[in-house]
């Protein structure tokens, strides 16, 4: 047995837990609990890029480059939430150490997940990973609207832990495994000798998309996300519409594209009408929006719809486009988001109007801003632009043509409500002056987002060649 | 060293970065740190230079820049004997202006501004000379396009200046719709951006011969436009208004020749498409004609060199045409140094006097000697006086024409460089001799600072001597070094050179007659030509002819279509799409209202009657998530079982 295969996620557990003891003794300061947080993900991104590949406990748990692609993509925007929440922790009363702890653990469990071999396993860091969020999110307990937020999240989240269990234990009755690679042997050989497991698999199919569904927040499982997102921190906020997604992905990628790969004609066309739901639906209402938030969330709906070309294409270029545009949209997302954290720490507000002249107060902030909403638009040379690109080939090299239709006209749409913040920063004016505080951190991780965003589309190759390593886990 | 070339147009972007975003409101910083950088990038051309001496061969660097399906492209450098000499053409003269203009641009308000605007035009300059292939130098030719707009335009609250940095801007970009045109068809063609590998397809013959010769003239289109030939040649007098450190790199020396430079780069295209080489050598010696003429008989000091420079352009263009690679190419780098050097010396003397006009000034001799023997011994050069540059690169340029079956181009040719001495000298005599003529204006008249004449001197120094490596005696000169595929000699044809020096002399001493010694007086000779000199005057109407068939109708076309198009479709459309949205929200909301929360009431009266434990956590709000959550869920697997 291989054991430092488990190197990163037990060091990243033993380091949250340090931080859940170190609170109790750190009477003063706490917020440097925060900068031991970034200690630790950098220290664990090194164990990342330095484990060996393989699989331990006999497949439950793989440690291959789509893990290691994946476990990165948790640990920078981890490291970006962290980054930008210690100025807003330093306003919490108490438990400003939990908070800090629960992001790595839910790190952690994102990591688990990313390497699951195996539903139960899968199942577990799901929960590990969602528990932690259900209280983060609820984390302003003072405030009405993240309680509410927080409970809503648990609540629906339980509901599609419900679904998704019912997924598994119905493909543990069609198969007796819980191994994905089992599952696919085992699934064949019965599909071909009893045709009558058909619908039971089709169900099982359908859970299991319902269950992912939700932490990737397809249209009709949306409908927490705006409310959550709203309600919950604004770090929080990020960490849910980045790595909580990249997670969905991951696992979706894990089973889909392992066990339920030969039964393709069986869900690709369903994701593909999600997909063109979610981007139809997201941009539509996202359109309406007048609180930043709200029009993040639902902006990120569509994304995702998005990112499901990619599965769609069911091919290895599809899902090497789906890794690296979540990179991209890891960059650009957060660093919108990380902005709007700005922004709200000085002014107290979330409202797209309140944008007006940030352009003569923060020039830097507001330029930086600008270069988010262009590459989540996806004009060149902005990382957005590569990354859709990518995508949207790999679905025509499939024969998609009405999907990147849809995406393509959909993006327009985008257009309007990403400039629009644009717009409002630039060609209006505001009586306000001062300028928004820009503490350390937050302006790192500003600024580690704004050279993701340029570097990925001035140069992708690089990062291309990268995520096209992380498809080759599976055999189209 | 070769490897790293790409460091040159580095070090000019790092200073407009560091001026844009650090030093903005120290303009003494800026101008240092951007004269610094230009510094570093000449120093860097000239090793370069010195090691593609030592040993000529072509090297190129090259990786991937994107590879996604079915679009790769390359970024790259091919340094050769051809780009080095244009870096150091490029490093010099702009280093020199830049120099020039901490005199010239002092108490600017937006000085710093001009600094990161020079300095980033110097990095897209020297980028476009080092290119490798169509896609890239395509990239750095819109950048240098987009700086010229923003140096002619630099001045903005004069209308004028803000006019002619539009006109500039889409008169050049008419020329690079041809440009990019030809790129599509050609890369098309060729399946690659790559210059070294087109031009291999296209010497092995497997570009066919209409597609090559459509290319080529399409391709023609970008130089015409960036190079001012006639028919958009319209521009450049006009880019006159930008401040004239500028007009000498941009739109002298360096920009303008960025035509020149691509019909040089792409030779090979040419050579193998001789109809398509007919056209450029055409346009280029009509150009040369019809600019020189117009230069005849302007006022404007700048605007006469801006017509001698069109004039010259063509020339380049025209031998270039006919196959004379190594001539345009030497009369290009003697060009920019001569040239640069007229305007710096215009410059110098519009910052002492405060007047474009040349009858407004006179006798200013023994005011300013530095610029006015500079200015005179770069009109030496530039009518081509024995032994000064300027006349063995026209005396190339003429050798080439010589040797073509048809002789118009050597009579256009030695036509022009008659006008040409003779408006120079014109310039030379009324603006440096005679009495002044406006008092007020010559009282105030001083010597420009040593930061302005001290390049005016070096230039100078470049105008006379620059041109001796392409002396006809030399075993190695020029011509052995920038050439396209064999090396020759030039043989000196002395029966040439006699001509064109009588020419040329015949010229000046026209200007002396009628301007200095007034023997011969110009108010009779235009009351004995009226109707030519009023057409020559009025630059034979080509601005009022665009404005009358191209921009009027347009102007009137944009008009209507705002009226009836815009207000009537397109907000029409606005207000459609507005109100189907609020429509779709309306429908939403009743959606919301009746339909939804009907049945979650449903729902809830169900759950209520069963009494279920969930009551105490119902807030409706989230029953109708989970409930679409299970709606939604209901519907799909009735799509998938049905």
């Amino acid at each position: 047995m291989n054991y430092q295969l488990l190197f990163p996620q037990i060091f990243l557990f033993l380091w949250a837990i340090l931080i859940f003891v170190l609170d109790f003794f750190w009477k003063k300061g706490k917020q440097n609990l925060g900068y031991l947080a970034l200690i630790g993900i950098i220290m664990t991104i090194f164990l990342v890029l330095d484990s060996p590949e393989g699989k331990l406990f006999g497949g439950m748990f793989l440690a291959d480059s789509l893990s290691s692609f994946f476990n990165l993509i948790f640990l920078l925007t981890g490291f970006l939430t962290i980054a930008s929440s210690i100025d807003f922790t330093k306003r919490l009363s108490a438990h400003q150490g939990e908070y800090f702890a629960l992001l790595l653990l839910s790190m952690v469990g994102m990591m688990f997940l990313a390497s699951a071999g195996e539903l139960v396993t899968l199942y577990v860091a799901l929960e590990l990973t969602t528990i932690s969020l259900y209280v983060l999110a609820a984390y302003l307990k003072n405030q009405s609207k993240s309680s509410e937020a927080g409970l809503k999240y648990l609540i629906l989240g339980g509901v599609s832990s419900g679904i998704l269990l019912y997924g598994i234990s119905l493909i543990f009755g069609l198969t007796g495994t819980t191994f994905l690679k089992d599952i696919k042997m085992a699934l064949i050989t019965t599909f071909l000798t009893y045709r009558e497991i058909g619908p039971a698999l089709v169900l099982s199919i359908v859970f299991f998309i319902a269950g992912f569904g939700f932490k990737l927040a397809l249209v009709p499982f949306h409908m927490w996300v705006p409310d959550v997102y709203e309600g919950a921190p604004t770090p929080i906020t990020a960490f849910l519409s980045v790595a909580s997604k990249a997670a969905g992905l991951v696992a979706f990628i894990r089973v889909f594209f392992e066990s339920f790969l030969v039964f393709q004609v069986d869900w690709v066309l369903l994701v593909a009408v999600l997909a063109a739901l979610a981007m139809i639906v997201g941009n539509i209402i996202a359109l309406l929006q007048t609180n930043i938030k709200r029009m993040l969330a639902y902006s990120s709906i569509a994304q995702i719809g998005y990112i499901l070309l990619g599965i769609v294409a069911a091919t290895s270029r599809g899902l090497a486009s789906v890794s690296f545009y979540i990179f991209v949209y890891l960059f650009a997302n957060m660093g919108a988001f990380i902005t709007a954290i700005a922004f709200s720490n000085t002014t107290g507000s979330d409202q797209i109007k309140d944008y007006a002249g940030l352009s003569r107060r923060s020039p830097a902030l507001a330029a930086m801003m600008a270069v988010f909403m262009l590459s989540l638009v996806g004009i060149p040379p902005l990382a957005g632009f590569t990354g859709k690109y990518y995508l949207f080939s790999a679905a025509i090299e499939q024969g998609w043509i009405w999907l990147v239709v849809i995406a393509v006209l959909t993006s327009v749409i985008s257009l309007y409500y990403y400039v629009g913040v644009v717009r409002q920063m630039y060609f209006r004016t505001s009586p306000a002056e001062n300028r928004i505080a820009m503490p350390a951190p937050l302006t790192l991780a500003l600024i580690i987002s704004v050279i993701g965003v340029l570097i990925f589309g001035v140069y992708p190759n690089i990062f291309i060649n990268f995520a096209n390593q992380a498809a080759l886990v599976f055999h189209f | 060293m070769l490897p790293y070339s790409w460091i040159i147009p580095l070090f000019p972007l790092i200073s407009f970065v560091a001026i844009v975003f650090f030093t903005n409101r120290k303009p003494k910083l800026s101008s240092l740190v951007s004269i610094g950088a230009i510094c570093l990038s000449f120093l860097f051309s000239l090793i370069v230079l010195g090691m593609v001496l030592k040993n000529p061969v072509t090297s190129e660097f090259k990786f991937t820049w994107i590879d996604l399906l079915g679009l790769k492209v390359q970024m790259g450098m091919l340094i050769d004997p051809l780009a080095a000499v244009m870096l150091l053409v490029v490093s010099t003269v702009s280093m020199l202006v830049h120099i020039y203009s901490v005199g010239y641009m002092e108490g600017d308000p937006r000085f710093s501004r001009f600094f990161s605007f020079l300095s980033l035009f110097s990095f897209s300059m020297l980028g476009l000379v080092i290119a490798n292939n169509f896609f890239e130098i395509f990239i750095f030719w819109e950048l240098v396009g987009l700086t010229s707009y923003l140096l002619i335009g630099f001045w903005f609250e004069k209308k004028v200046a803000a006019d002619a940095g539009k006109k500039a801007f889409i008169t050049t970009r008419t020329g690079d719709l041809g440009f990019i045109i030809g790129i599509l068809i050609l890369t098309t063609a060729a399946g690659t951006f790559n210059f070294t590998e087109i031009f291999h397809q296209v010497e092995a013959g497997h570009v066919s011969a209409g597609l090559l010769t459509l290319s080529a003239i399409f391709l023609f289109g970008g130089a015409v436009g960036k190079s001012a030939q006639f028919p958009l040649h319209v521009w450049l007098p006009d880019a006159m208004e930008g401040p004239t450190p500028v007009s000498a790199l941009i739109h002298a020396a360096t920009m303008v020749a960025a035509g020149v430079y691509l019909v040089a780069r792409t030779i090979t295209i040419y050579l193998a498409a001789p109809d398509a080489a007919l056209v450029v050598a055409s346009i280029g010696c009509f150009t040369a004609f019809l600019a020189a003429s117009i230069g005849l008989v302007q006022n404007d000091i700048k605007r006469v060199l801006a017509y001698s420079t069109i004039s010259q352009l063509g020339y380049m263009i025209m031998v270039l045409g006919l196959g004379g690679m190594t001539a345009g190419i030497f009369h290009l780098y003697t060009h920019a140094f001569f040239k640069a050097l007229l305007f710096l010396g215009a410059g110098s003397v519009i910052h002492a006097i405060h007047t474009n006009d040349i009858w407004e000034m006179g006798g200013l001799y023994p005011k300013m000697k530095t610029t006015a023997i500079t200015f005179i011994i770069a009109s030496l050069s530039i009518s081509g006086i024995f032994p000064l540059s300027g006349f063995w690169s026209k005396d190339e340029i003429l050798a080439v024409a010589s040797h073509y079956p048809n002789p118009i181009f050597l009579i256009v040719g030695i036509l022009v460089a008659g006008m040409t001495s003779f408006y120079m000298f014109r310039l030379c005599f009324v603006t440096f001799f005679g009495k002044p003529r406006d008092q007020h204006k010559f009282e105030h008249a001083h010597e420009s600072p040593k930061v302005m004449t001290i390049p005016l001197m070096i230039l100078a120094f470049l105008a006379v001597f620059a041109g001796w490596v392409g002396i006809p005696w030399l075993k190695h000169g020029f011509s052995s070094f920038v050439y396209h595929h064999h090396p020759h000699h030039v043989e000196p044809d002395f029966l040439l050179m006699l001509i064109s020096t009588i020419v040329a002399l015949s010229g000046i001493y026209l200007a002396y007659a009628m301007y200095y010694k007034k023997s011969i007086s110009p108010e009779k000779l235009k009351e004995k030509f009226a109707f030519p000199y009023k057409v020559l005057y009025n630059k034979y109407y080509f601005d009022e002819l665009y404005h009358a068939i191209i921009v009027n109708p347009l102007l009137r076309l944009c008009d209507r279509l705002f009226v009836k198009f815009d207000l009537g479709v397109i907000d029409w459309l606005v207000n459609a799409v507005g109100n189907f949205t609020v429509f779709l929200s309306d429908i939403k909301e009743w959606f919301d209202s009746h339909i939804v929360d009907g049945m979650v009431n449903g729902t809830a009266y169900v759950t209520r009657g069963v009494g279920s434990g969930l009551r105490k956590v119902q807030t409706g709000q989230v029953q109708t998530y989970a409930f679409v959550i299970f709606f939604g869920l209901v519907l799909i697997i009735l799509f998938k079982l049905g």
